[in-house]
């Protein structure tokens, strides 16, 4: 008796074993076999780890193919339903799989999430970023890879077109020498960064009418002594705070802090401006608001 | 007595000397040519004087954090060596500056959005990080009256460190991109504080940790030959102990949570001063904390001027001069 329950359990075993591999095997197999593409013959199911190139997915009317989206993307609202996917230094691998895409975009130093997911099967944009004249460029890359070639290509014209309407509506104006801000601590005049002479922040500055303070420096972000802020003295100060939102006396509160360096031209002349929205450090589509609202700030 | 007495006015007056003359100088040297005849002139109102803001608000303040910073750590250093019988001993051993780093982490990245007399939310909060983690090593000294031993003091600390290390990556982890870049920048430590409010308040902690400081040469010397030897003087071990820790402590988390954790200094300077002055600790405590201060002061000229207008994080200046300085006076003595 004792023997025949252990013959069963033996039985039950193998039988487990053989449904856990066919399993398995089909598991194996569906996700090779992907996604049927879409009828244009680009991906159906997209995930983009990079904020902007979301953001331009959504511009180029492609939004209904994006599955999934990184930890920092904000905008369009609509992001909020999808998944997210950790960011630059912490992709959920796991989930990402498990939405089973057949295009992930992501940054050109995920070198190690780009081959596992290449041994997957599953196409990759790798997206990689310098200047402004970047985003339409990627813009219309990844239209083109999405087969929506055309609608890229008519709203990376559009932005073109109202980057160059900004850039003539400054022009002739004096170019004040300005320093952009990009991060510094709350309540102090501390650990400031500063956007340097290379960049989309950089390239926007000057599209805008402005004569970068630190422009000789070429490096994206600069950190800025107190002793560098009052020997460069720049003509205007912008402040620029992201990814939360400041209350108005909170942001009054920030205008105020420049105040220690009152030997600053900025400050002296009362050009200082706290600036607040995530459009300045995303590179896309909305590159028009950040370029519109910087060259408002300097040109009142 | 007065042999001893003579050595140490000596050693004061001979590194106080030095430290003053460096505290005068190094905030007339910077990346930029400040003329001193503008700066105190009169006519010009200090609101739109830029070569007396440059001084009195851009470098005066950073010499004096650098000073406090270097003394204090340089203290702490020696303190804890001798209390800890053990070369490698630092201000990071015991987990106090990995405490106020955690606090610092803390702040930055829940946003934390408070002052408190003109010092802001990262520095109180890392001082906050600095006492929770002071009141554990505090417990675990307790804890030595039942009979634990200072290596078991010692093992407890690295533990506290991991531990806290833990978290601290644990809350960057948790931060959004930007404030990772701010958390990583702070945690290579800064001495361009900004403002004289937190230098004053980390006045506080330093002074009360100084006046602690001053009862323990004599304990110290003994204690750093045994606890037995100490305790057959008359030394009440448990209670010098804990004195010492929480001098050494204080000092550890204002001058963390001043600059963030400058390294090397704490470590090193201990060393560098016994190898000129000797080992006695009536000599060996002021000595340091002068020689810490002169010593972070120009490491911190180097670092805003060698590659003007870039600046170092003045941690990278510490361990490439104080390295080679140090590897230099030990080979000498061999």
């Amino acid at each position: 008796m004792a023997a025949a329950a252990a013959r069963l359990t033996r039985w039950q075993r193998r039988f487990r074993a053989l449904v856990a591999i066919i399993g398995a095997t089909l598991l194996a197999v569906t996700p090779a076999t992907g996604p049927r593409p879409a009828p244009d013959g680009g991906p159906r199911r997209i995930v983009s780890l990079v904020p902007a190139v979301t953001e331009m997915f959504f511009a180029i009317g492609a939004d209904d193919r994006v599955v999934g989206v990184s930890s920092y993307d904000r905008f369009p609202p609509a992001v909020d339903r999808l998944p997210r996917l950790g960011g630059l230094l912490d992709p959920n691998v796991e989930g990402l799989l498990g939405l089973a895409p057949d295009l992930v975009v992501l940054y050109g130093t995920q070198s190690d999430l780009r081959r596992q997911l290449e041994r997957a099967g599953i196409a990759v944009f790798v997206y990689t970023h310098r200047d402004l004249a970047d985003v339409t460029a990627t813009l219309r890359a990844v239209g083109a890879r999405v087969g929506a070639g055309a609608r890229a290509e008519s709203v990376a014209g559009r932005i073109e077109h109202e980057l160059t309407e900004v850039g003539r509506q400054v022009q002739g104006r004096p170019r004040p020498r300005t320093l952009l801000v990009i991060g510094h601590e709350p309540h102090a005049l501390r650990q400031l960064q500063a956007s340097g002479g290379y960049g989309f922040l950089h390239d926007l500055l000057v599209l805008a009418g402005a004569e970068d303070a630190v422009g000789d420096l070429k490096r994206e972000s600069v950190g800025v002594s107190l002793e560098m802020l009052l020997a460069r003295s720049p003509e205007v100060i912008l402040d620029l705070h992201y990814g939360v939102s400041l209350s108005a006396e909170r942001l009054e509160a920030e205008r105020q802090l420049w105040r220690r360096v009152s030997a600053v031209t900025a400050v002296k002349t009362g050009r200082v401006h706290v600036l607040a929205g995530d459009e300045f450090v995303v590179p896309g589509p909305r590159v028009v608001l950040a370029a519109r609202q910087l060259a408002r700030t300097l040109h009142p | 007595m007065h042999e001893i007495r003579r050595r140490v006015r000596r050693t004061v007056v001979g590194f106080g000397l030095i430290a003053a003359l460096t505290g005068l100088l190094a905030p007339l040297a910077g990346g930029t040519r400040v003329s001193l005849d503008r700066a105190f002139d009169p006519s010009i109102p200090f609101d739109r004087n830029v070569d007396a803001q440059i001084l009195l608000v851009a470098r005066l303040p950073r010499v004096l954090a650098a000073g406090l910073v270097g003394a204090g750590l340089s203290m702490a250093g020696v303190v804890f060596q001798s209390l800890l019988r053990n070369p490698l001993a630092s201000p990071d051993t015991l987990g106090v500056s990995a405490g106020a780093s955690l606090g610092a982490m803390l702040a930055i990245t829940f946003q934390a959005d408070f002052t408190v007399a003109g010092v802001s939310a990262i520095p109180l909060s890392s001082f906050a990080g600095s006492l929770g983690a002071l009141s554990i090593v505090y417990g675990l000294a307790s804890a030595r009256q039942r009979g634990a031993t200072t290596t078991v003091l010692l093992l407890a600390g690295v533990t506290v460190t991991a531990l806290l290390s833990a978290v601290v990556r644990f809350v960057q982890y948790l931060a959004d991109f930007t404030e990772t870049i701010q958390t990583t920048r702070w945690l290579m430590g800064s001495l361009d504080v900004a403002s004289y409010g937190p230098i004053l308040a980390a006045c506080l902690p330093l002074a009360i940790a100084l006046a602690l400081l001053a009862s323990l040469p004599r304990v110290l010397d003994l204690l750093s030959v045994g606890e037995n030897l100490a305790a057959a003087r008359g030394v009440d071990v448990v209670a010098a102990e804990r004195r010492a820790l929480l001098s050494a402590s204080l000092a550890t988390g204002a001058a963390v949570s001043l600059a963030g954790p400058v390294a090397f200094v704490g470590i090193i300077v201990p060393h560098i001063v016994r190898i000129i002055v000797g080992a006695d600790h009536r000599v060996v405590l002021p000595a340091a904390g002068l020689f810490g201060g002169t010593f972070l002061v120009l490491c911190d000229l180097l670092a805003r001027t060698a590659f003007a207008p870039i600046e170092l994080p003045v941690g990278i200046v510490t361990a490439l001069i104080g390295g080679p300085f140090f590897l230099w006076l030990l080979l000498r003595r061999v």
